[in-house]
């Protein structure tokens, strides 16, 4: 271990702990704006209980994402200072536009949707949820775009003189083909945790609380809910179908590694588990779907995937000796358990569908106990394809043009680093726990009674108490 | 004017602006234990930046994007060099922020105490530590010929720059009383109006001291006419805090805090981070930045959506503008 191996794990830790908090966002603050649409456009105080209710939630999960991306601007400044003078010219902009394009957007706005329903006429209300759900998904894109830099570098050139990466070309950086895919599938998969999480609760008060007056409201919150959860999940597999041939082109290793082939095979099979050692030497069990592999890499089920083997030879010829083979077991394991998850959260959105066909209600103790885990699901899965795809494209930080140990900041020692890295972890899990810990609270309490929020127009009663407050 | 120089002045702008706005939230947070008596008042002094805080945190995240964008040496050198009391600011701002929304969410005194706290020490914390950053900024630290920070943690805290950490401090706190008095009706904003002017006469002591210090260490025409500003506006508010006459106190108090950032940067001026060490080592607007083609590309987004965000921003304080008061926090 040194200073380097902690420095990673600080990435890692911050980074997988940060994105459980940003898919919540960015789904929810769109679903919730839908609620709230519902309502405005209805008139039915169903969608205002399931605004208020499901926007509380949003709200506990939004400020740990807030503060947890506060981290990440800074960190590969603190950690990563090498790979920051590296790459600044290019990856630094899509940072700045973020912060400037879609960060005060969402941070403003949020703040007028919170305290702004008796100050704001209803329609400028509405339309700050929306501002602050599109400023969330902006930002998404661009952070994507500057991870996408990262797996496939494009529109640059390496001064010769500096040894620095230039920007040459923006609107290429923008339009990364790696970047047009990847926002798509995390976008989807975002959804996949926002509608399981609006299923998850509707579903408990449905089979815990059947008799109480607002099942209409929850029976509505389930089935959106598993819709949103089936659509997403069907756009995840196309999404990621075409991601995976991309990937293919670009990090033809990192295909390779998730599968754990180590030779070059035409037409090649996909293990959907395997018993052995995935060093290649030994191989026990493997549960195989032919052709698979070669379809998911080129979209032909005989066309030839490039073993890793292969492709340690030839990139040690491109780029001089030494490893250039991530971690098999992780990218292996993390690939399947990311699919894995977030087909078994489709599945449970089918069962909570059909439980509740021409008007039936779920009864069942074992859907119950299926829902609850349910949002827990594609949030694993959301985990295990980042991990998979930062993993596998190790040893690179920028693939092809720097190695990850030559990013690492030269002047932090490990003193620091270390500091840093417990400091971040105990704080981080002592809010996980305090943040779930409310998410339960609110989520059984259920949803609000409605006060009649004043007309904000109304300035007679300069004393009446503001319809929100900390 | 050189593209360097355009994202120099960006670059403080976005600093000036992140102190003013952030500073009354500090300031705020500061006070909370002095100023409100009971959890009522604490309502009413937390409420007074609920809308904004978040808003105003961002102007930090880009201040920090800009610095990644326009000068990436910059950014790498001052953040992985200030290591240690970047964290602490990092581990303050987190907690603090949690505790604004969280604070609320359960009745138990024990609860909103803990909360309480994360709000008092998440804002002390990073009043002083940006003080102690920037005046060793200004100060220059040791800098290795490849623009490595060769100087430890207790390096930071030499005594010109512990006196910038305290002026911060004050300067904040003032300007949270000044806010205070301004957004509240009631007998809190009778004891904000008392307690700015008292803590803002010591300020005024400290913020003079630091800014002369500060100008024996470099200095420059208009940086010396610009601290002779923050000065006067610092005072000005304080006697408009004095009379009573809380919009112009905050003018004053924004001004000096904007001012005296504004001396900072000009001093500082062509260098972005001077070395102690090897001169060869002094970063500057130059050769710490990105290329003409990063900057104008940066240039055209900065003018495009800085108004745009301006224009929003303001408007939430127009929708806030009402004073709050105990009568105003509900029970829940």
């Amino acid at each position: 271990m040194d200073a380097l191996d902690v420095a990673r794990w600080q990435f890692g830790v911050t980074t997988v702990y940060h994105f459980l908090f940003v898919p919540l966002t960015i789904g929810l603050s769109i679903l919730v704006a839908i609620l709230q649409t519902l309502w405005h456009r209805t008139g039915d105080e169903k969608y205002l209980k399931l605004t208020k209710f499901y926007g509380k939630l949003f709200l506990i999960n939004f400020a740990m994402g807030v503060v947890t991306g506060i981290v990440q601007e800074f960190q590969f400044g603190m950690n990563w200072s090498d790979y920051s003078r590296f790459v600044g010219d290019i990856f630094g902009a899509p940072l700045a536009i973020e912060a400037l394009v879609a960060f005060f957007l969402e941070s403003t706005f949020i703040g007028l949707w919170i305290f702004g329903w008796d100050r704001l006429p209803k329609r400028l209300h509405l339309a700050t949820i929306w501002a602050a759900a599109i400023g969330t998904n902006l930002s998404a894109y661009f952070i994507l775009a500057a991870n996408s830099f990262m797996q496939n570098p494009v529109g640059y050139r390496i001064n010769p003189d500096t040894g620095r990466a230039e920007l040459t070309d923006f609107v290429a950086v923008l339009t990364n083909k790696v970047a047009l895919i990847t926002f798509p599938h995390t976008i989807a998969g975002a959804f996949l945790v926002a509608g399981s999480l609006l299923v998850a609760v509707a579903l408990w008060h449905l089979i815990r609380r059947p008799d109480s007056p607002d099942t209409p409201a929850y029976r509505f919150a389930a089935k959106f809910g598993s819709w949103v959860t089936l659509i997403s999940a069907t756009a995840v597999m196309i999404t990621g179908d075409i991601q995976g041939k991309i990937m293919t082109q670009v990090q033809p290793m990192k295909m390779a590694a998730a599968e754990g082939l180590y030779n070059t095979e035409s037409p090649a099979s996909f293990s959907v588990l395997t018993v052995g050692s995935l060093d290649g030497s030994r191989e026990l069990f493997a549960l195989k779907i032919p052709y698979l592999l070669s379809y998911l890499s080129t979209g032909d089920p005989n066309g030839t995937v490039n073993g890793i083997n292969d492709l340690q030879a030839q990139y040690a010829a491109q780029y001089g000796a030494g490893s250039y083979t991530p971690i098999i077991p992780i990218t292996y394991w993390s690939f399947r358990l990311m699919i894995g998850f977030g087909l078994a959260a489709a599945a449970i959105a089918l069962l909570v569908l059909w439980s509740q066909r021409k008007g039936r209600t779920p009864t069942s103790r074992w859907l119950l106990r299926a829902g609850l885990v349910m949002p827990l699901l594609p949030l694993a899965a959301n985990s295990f394809g980042w991990i998979f795809t930062e993993m596998g494209r190790q040893p690179w930080i920028v693939f092809g043009e720097m190695l990850t140990r030559d990013g690492v900041s030269r002047s932090v020692s490990m003193g620091e680093v270390l500091t840093s890295f417990a400091a971040f972890t105990l704080i981080y899990a002592a809010l996980a726990v305090i943040e779930c810990k409310l998410l339960i609270r609110y989520a059984k309490a259920g949803v609000p009674d409605l006060t009649p929020d004043p007309d904000p127009d109304d300035t007679d009663d300069a004393e009446r108490p503001l319809a929100f407050a900390y | 004017m050189e593209l360097t120089t355009i994202w120099f002045l960006l670059v403080a702008v976005l600093f000036t602006g992140y102190f003013i706005l952030e500073g009354f939230d500090f300031g705020v947070g500061m006070l909370l234990p002095v100023l409100g008596r009971d959890d009522r008042e604490r309502r009413v002094l937390i409420n007074t930046i609920g809308p904004v805080w978040d808003g105003n945190e961002v102007w930090l995240l880009t201040a920090g994007g800009a610095m990644f964008a326009a000068f990436p040496e910059w950014y790498a050198t001052l953040f992985s060099g200030f290591y240690l009391p970047l964290l602490l600011i990092l581990l303050a701002l987190i907690a603090r922020g949690v505790a604004f929304e969280y604070r609320n969410k359960r009745p138990e005194a024990s609860w909103k105490r803990r909360w309480d706290h994360a709000i008092f020490f998440g804002s002390l914390l990073p009043a002083i530590l940006w003080g102690v950053a920037f005046a060793n900024i200004l100060r220059g630290v040791p800098l290795t010929a490849d623009h490595e920070y060769a100087g430890g943690f207790f390096n930071l805290l030499n005594p010109y720059a512990l006196l910038g950490g305290a002026t911060t401090g004050a300067l904040f706190l003032t300007h949270g009383a000044v806010f205070i008095a301004l957004k509240t009706v009631g007998d809190i904003r009778d004891r904000a109006a008392a307690l700015a002017v008292r803590v803002g006469v010591a300020t005024a002591v400290l913020a003079v001291a630091f800014l002369t210090w500060s100008l024996t260490i470099r200095a420059n025409t208009a940086a010396i006419a610009l601290a002779v500003a923050a000065a006067v506006a610092l005072l000005g508010g304080l006697a408009a805090a004095y009379a009573r006459r809380e919009g112009w106190a905050f003018i004053g108090t924004a001004a000096a805090i904007g001012l005296a950032v504004a001396t900072l940067f000009t001093a500082l001026f062509p260098n972005v981070l001077p070395s102690t060490l090897d001169v060869a080592g002094t970063l500057t607007a130059t050769n710490a930045a990105s290329t003409p083609y990063t900057l104008k590309i940066m240039t055209w987004v900065a003018v495009i959506f800085t108004p745009i965000v301006l224009a929003y921003q303001g408007w939430t304080y127009w929708v806030f503008r009402k004073r709050i008061g105990v009568a105003h926090i509900p029970q829940h």
